[in-house]
């Protein structure tokens, strides 16, 4: 019986898992270090916040492995020895395979600060660094204040995470504005305000120079480039952004770059190998999308693709229109299709913002056809397969003006601000839109 | 802040051991005469009841209700015990017809609401005299000090949104200690209430006069046991309001099973009383309201004239017609978690608790194989028991009507619903009852199953697996493992609270009626996929 091993116990992983079980009877095992069963990194911070226990985050219960004849080993992996198909792990056990899936995911990026791997100091996307958290930041008397480095989603979430235990947090953001990369200025403004309004100390535009010890090895305060002022604090928080975990594999045959080398086929340089997920890094990114991408969601297509794959039906990966989400401390942030930081020359943004300033949508589309290209909703939360149609039938930013109000997927009952937002850009653009009523028939076509 | 929710902490408690300790309060006992009436008002035959009785209850000590509900107990028993002995004797002698007269004097009840009735003639004391003040001793602190601890949160819950902050880290809400001793405290509760009445008697006394303005007569334990449920529920719904301040959806339906619990399941049937008709819920439909086509029940509708006809039609008609085809286009949340007085307390009270539920796959073996078999119990039972009352036999398919009627009573009335449904709260959930079993949510979730047009609409790819739907789902449901996969969740149990839309930080999830075409989408549909992929997917699914 051909054995797939996978090493990594992530989503992509576990996802490849589960489709090459759904489709064979081939011996599969799971390696990872990091855990025994599989649990969704994405909720690690509510754990912290006391919003649910570590067991709540794992969607299997402990039985289904071995009901799905799925075996899981513990293990890290030291190097893999690609010419006899065979993994090597750090105790010098070792693993034959015929088949092998990499999917070890990410690691938070380190820049070489002075300091930072002292005590105290750590990431925000293992297990391990949950534990490290609670260990150094069970309260705030323990923790008497966090300094948070990089401000992408990780480190909001980290922010929040800290905050919610009373721990006051300063927040050190390179951009001039969070997250301004991404976001286009409207909203990247605000949750500038969302963070500040928290009570979160917010800096932006300002660079970690060193992280100081108190002599035992332990982080005790941080230096800022740009004032060379000092914070006292107790927790180090490093969310500038993660890389592939793919070290392990930088004496092996197999071809990376920043990430592990696969073709549209998920297959690496060497046959039988193949990558997916956060450490898989396409030879040529596919569309719009950058040639790694660290989204949940693309792991687990991956891990469907790769599956059909090794069980014969050898299929590209073709990930569909791009969409993605966030919750920024309260904000809720969903966006669909492409709304760059900074328009392109073709592109042409309306804008509507409540007057709350907590809620906004930003919709970018082709100045010349009118085409609608993509969409950030704060605050509204929108119906994906309403802009998953639009966008593949390539429909105009009027259309999905017209229909705004079947995209609309909030609670029943709550505001509706359609009707505003028409107005907004009929008024704008010298357009007599007329918003449709929601229908049923429409939505469920 | 936190100084204010202290105090309101102490005040709460200081009421609840007021409202506890005054069971041990006042003194007990009849003079002859009051004995003589009592006996004569319940037209007792026994010849040694008066004697007995006047031995326990015509006495200068100062009896506290345990050692009076003892003696009078004790009273009632040797009365029938009495005749019993008389029974035994006659049938040893086979005088039949000696034997046959004594059961007429023997006194059947059980022997804890006998002594209720002669406690509520008996007791004496402070509570007694000073209804107003113990009211405001009790409720009124407990209510005032709730308040106190739950006002703060507008501020220190920081603005609104979903602030689960620190759920695990609580005693109270983690299954710690305070959990248990709630646990012991409600169990305990609902013990005296529905097997002690007796026990609880002074906690009438307080409530008397409120019972007497709005219906004339003097409070029952049940009436007690219905204001405490409209206060708590009214408390814990301020609650509910300031942490879901958010999210409108929340807002109505906490407001909406407020009203439905006030007005249709207190004040309503308290007005009817006083004006001599039925008290009647008319919101509680059969299964739930178990006892409805019950003989005594019948019996006084129909010698209600025409509220009593109209009763009893609307009763079916609410059952047979109302509940399916609002469940058809509304989901059963319509009743579950909008109208119903058990959900009520459960979204309410219950609210801080929703998180214990068992997401564990035999648990929800166990919740199917649970609540269907209460609904066919109590089908069975209603089958046997209309048939004895058309007919006039005791039995029916060699099930005694009495029999079937006083399990399912003791049970699932009294047992399920209350001591397991709302005691175990702080350690198994909110919805206990409701999930393994309410023979009508049985009944609706069979509807919203399969002809419905409620659904919980998964959006597209987003959900990201982190599993606070499955979390905070107080019936049970592993939301997660349909919405990672793209897939509607459609389940019987569901009672549409909207927690799970409301945690789910990526906005997955919507409560919606729709079409039934495609409600139950294919399995495995996520959405920004390649849609070819998918296809295959789902046809290698549906092999």
């Amino acid at each position: 019986m051909e054995h797939i091993v996978i090493i990594g116990n992530g989503i992509s992983g576990v996802t490849a898992a589960r489709h090459i079980r759904k489709l064979s009877d081939k011996k599969i095992t799971i390696v990872s270090a990091e855990t025994d069963y599989f649990f969704s990194r994405t909720a690690l911070m509510y754990v912290y916040m006391g919003h649910m226990k570590f067991e709540h985050t794992q969607p299997y219960e402990n039985w289904f492995w071995k009901k799905n004849r799925i075996e899981l080993k513990k293990g890290y992996v030291k190097n893999i020895d690609s010419k006899n198909k065979n993994l090597v792990f750090a105790d010098n056990d070792t693993l034959a395979y015929d088949k092998l899936i990499i999917a070890t995911g990410s690691k938070p990026n380190k820049f070489g600060w002075p300091g930072q791997d002292l005590k105290g100091v750590m990431g925000m996307y293992h297990k391990q660094d949950l534990d490290n958290l609670e260990k150094y930041a069970p309260n705030n008397k323990v923790c008497k204040r966090a300094v948070i480095v990089g401000g992408g989603l990780i480190g909001i979430e980290l922010a929040e995470m800290l905050h919610s235990r009373h721990i006051p947090v300063t927040f050190l953001v390179r951009e001039d504005s969070f997250w301004n990369g991404v976001l286009p200025d409207g909203e990247s403004a605000m949750i500038n305000r969302e963070i500040l309004r928290s009570g979160i100390d917010l800096r932006l535009g300002v660079n970690l120079k060193e992280i100081k010890s108190d002599g035992d090895g332990k982080a005790t305060s941080v230096v800022i480039a740009e004032t060379g002022e000092e914070i006292r604090c107790d927790v180090v928080g490093l969310t500038a952004g993660v890389s592939p975990n793919v070290d392990f594999i930088k004496d092996s045959d197999i071809e990376i770059g920043r990430g592990v080398k696969v073709n549209r086929f998920l297959e690496t340089n060497i046959q039988d190998i193949y990558a997916i997920g956060d450490c898989a890094e396409q030879h040529e990114a596919i569309g719009s999308r950058r040639p790694i991408e660290a989204v949940w969601y693309t792991g687990r297509m991956m891990g469907e693709t790769v599956a059909q794959t090794i069980c014969g039906n050898r299929i590209e990966y073709k990930p569909g229109h791009w969409f993605n989400s966030a919750k920024f401390i309260d904000i809720e942030y969903q966006t669909y299709g492409w709304v760059w930081a900074q328009p392109k020359e073709n592109e042409s943004r309306f804008y509507w913002e409540h007057e709350d300033g907590t809620k906004c949508i930003h919709i970018n589309y082709d100045k010349k056809t009118r085409a609608f290209i993509g969409i950030n909703t704060f605050g509204i939360r929108m119906r994906h397969q309403f802009f998953d149609k639009v966008l593949t039938e390539k429909r105009s930013v009027e259309h999905v003006l017209e229909h705004l109000a079947d995209a609309n997927f909030d609670p029943e009952f709550y505001k509706l601000y359609e009707k505003e937002i028409v107005a907004k850009f009929n008024e704008e653009n010298g357009t007599a839109i007329q918003l449709k009523k929601k229908s049923w028939k429409r939505i469920f076509a | 802040m936190k100084a204010i929710q202290n105090i309101g902490l102490v005040l709460f408690l200081v009421g609840l051991g007021i409202f506890t300790g005054s069971l041990f309060l006042g003194s007990f006992s009849l003079s002859e005469s009051e004995v003589a009436s009592f006996i004569e008002s319940k037209g007792y035959k026994s010849e040694i009841i008066k004697d007995a009785l006047t031995k326990a209850a015509v006495t200068e000590e100062e009896l506290n209700i345990f050692q009076f509900s003892s003696r009078v107990r004790d009273a009632f028993q040797s009365s029938n015990d009495h005749y019993d002995a008389l029974i035994a004797k006659y049938d040893a002698e086979k005088n039949w017809d000696k034997k046959g007269e004594q059961f007429q004097y023997k006194i059947y009840r059980k022997s804890h609401t006998l002594s209720y009735e002669v406690a509520k003639k008996a007791g004496a004391g402070f509570v007694k005299e000073n209804a107003g003040l113990l009211w405001w001793l009790t409720f009124g602190l407990a209510i005032i000090g709730a308040l106190l601890f739950i006002l703060p949160n507008i501020v220190l819950l920081g603005k609104a949104g979903i602030k689960n902050n620190g759920i695990y880290h609580e005693s109270s809400t983690n299954r710690g200690w305070i959990a248990w001793l709630v646990l012991v405290y409600l169990v305990t509760f609902y013990l005296v209430l529905y097997f002690m009445p007796d026990y609880a008697v002074n906690w009438t006394y307080i409530l008397d006069p409120i019972s007497k303005f709005l219906n004339g007569g003097e409070a029952s334990q049940w009436f007690v046991y219905g204001f405490l449920y409209c206060i708590i529920m009214i408390v814990m719904a301020v609650r509910m309001y300031i942490k879901y301040r958010h999210n409108k959806y929340q807002v109505i339906r906490t407001t909406s099973v407020l009203f439905f619990q006030i007005v249709f399941a207190f004040l309503i049937p308290e007005i009817m009383a006083s004006l001599n008709m039925p008290g009647y819920d008319f919101k509680n439909a059969f299964p739930l309201d178990y006892d409805f086509f019950f003989e005594w029940n019948l019996d006084s509708l129909r010698d209600s004239g025409a509220i009593g006809l109209f009763i009893l039609v609307w009763g079916i008609v609410l059952t047979l017609i109302i509940v399916p085809v609002m469940v058809y286009f509304f989901g059963k949340r319509w009743y579950c978690s909008w109208v119903c007085g058990c959900g009520g307390l459960a979204e309410t009270l219950g609210d801080p608790y929703r998180q214990h539920s068992s997401k564990k796959l035999v648990s929800w073996k166990l919740e199917r194989w649970l609540i269907h078999s209460v609904l066919v119990f109590s089908l069975i039972m209603t089958l046997v028991t209309l048939y004895c009352y058309f007919t006039g036999t005791e039995s029916f398919l060699g099930i005694k009507s009495q029999w079937i009627k006083d399990t399912y009573s003791f049970l699932i009335g009294a047992w399920f619903a209350g001591v397991i449904g709302t005691g175990f709260y702080p350690i198994f959930g909110n919805r206990v009852w409701c999930r393994f079993g309410c023979p009508l949510a049985a009944y609706l979730g069979l509807v919203q199953r399969f002809k419905s047009r409620f659904r919980i609409t998964t959006n597209g790819g987003q959900c990201i697996s982190c599993g606070n739907c499955s979390t905070y789902c107080e019936q049970g449901i592993d939301v997660r493992a349909y919405a990672q996969k793209g897939e509607n969740i459609i389940r019987s149990s569901c009672v549409g609270c909207g927690v799970c839309s409301a945690v789910c930080p990526r906005g997955v999830l919507k409560l919606e009626n729709g079409p039934e075409a495609g409600r139950i989408n294919p399995t495995e549909i996520l959405l920004g996929n390649d849609v070819d992929l998918m296809a295959l997917v789902n046809q290698n699914n549906a092999k």
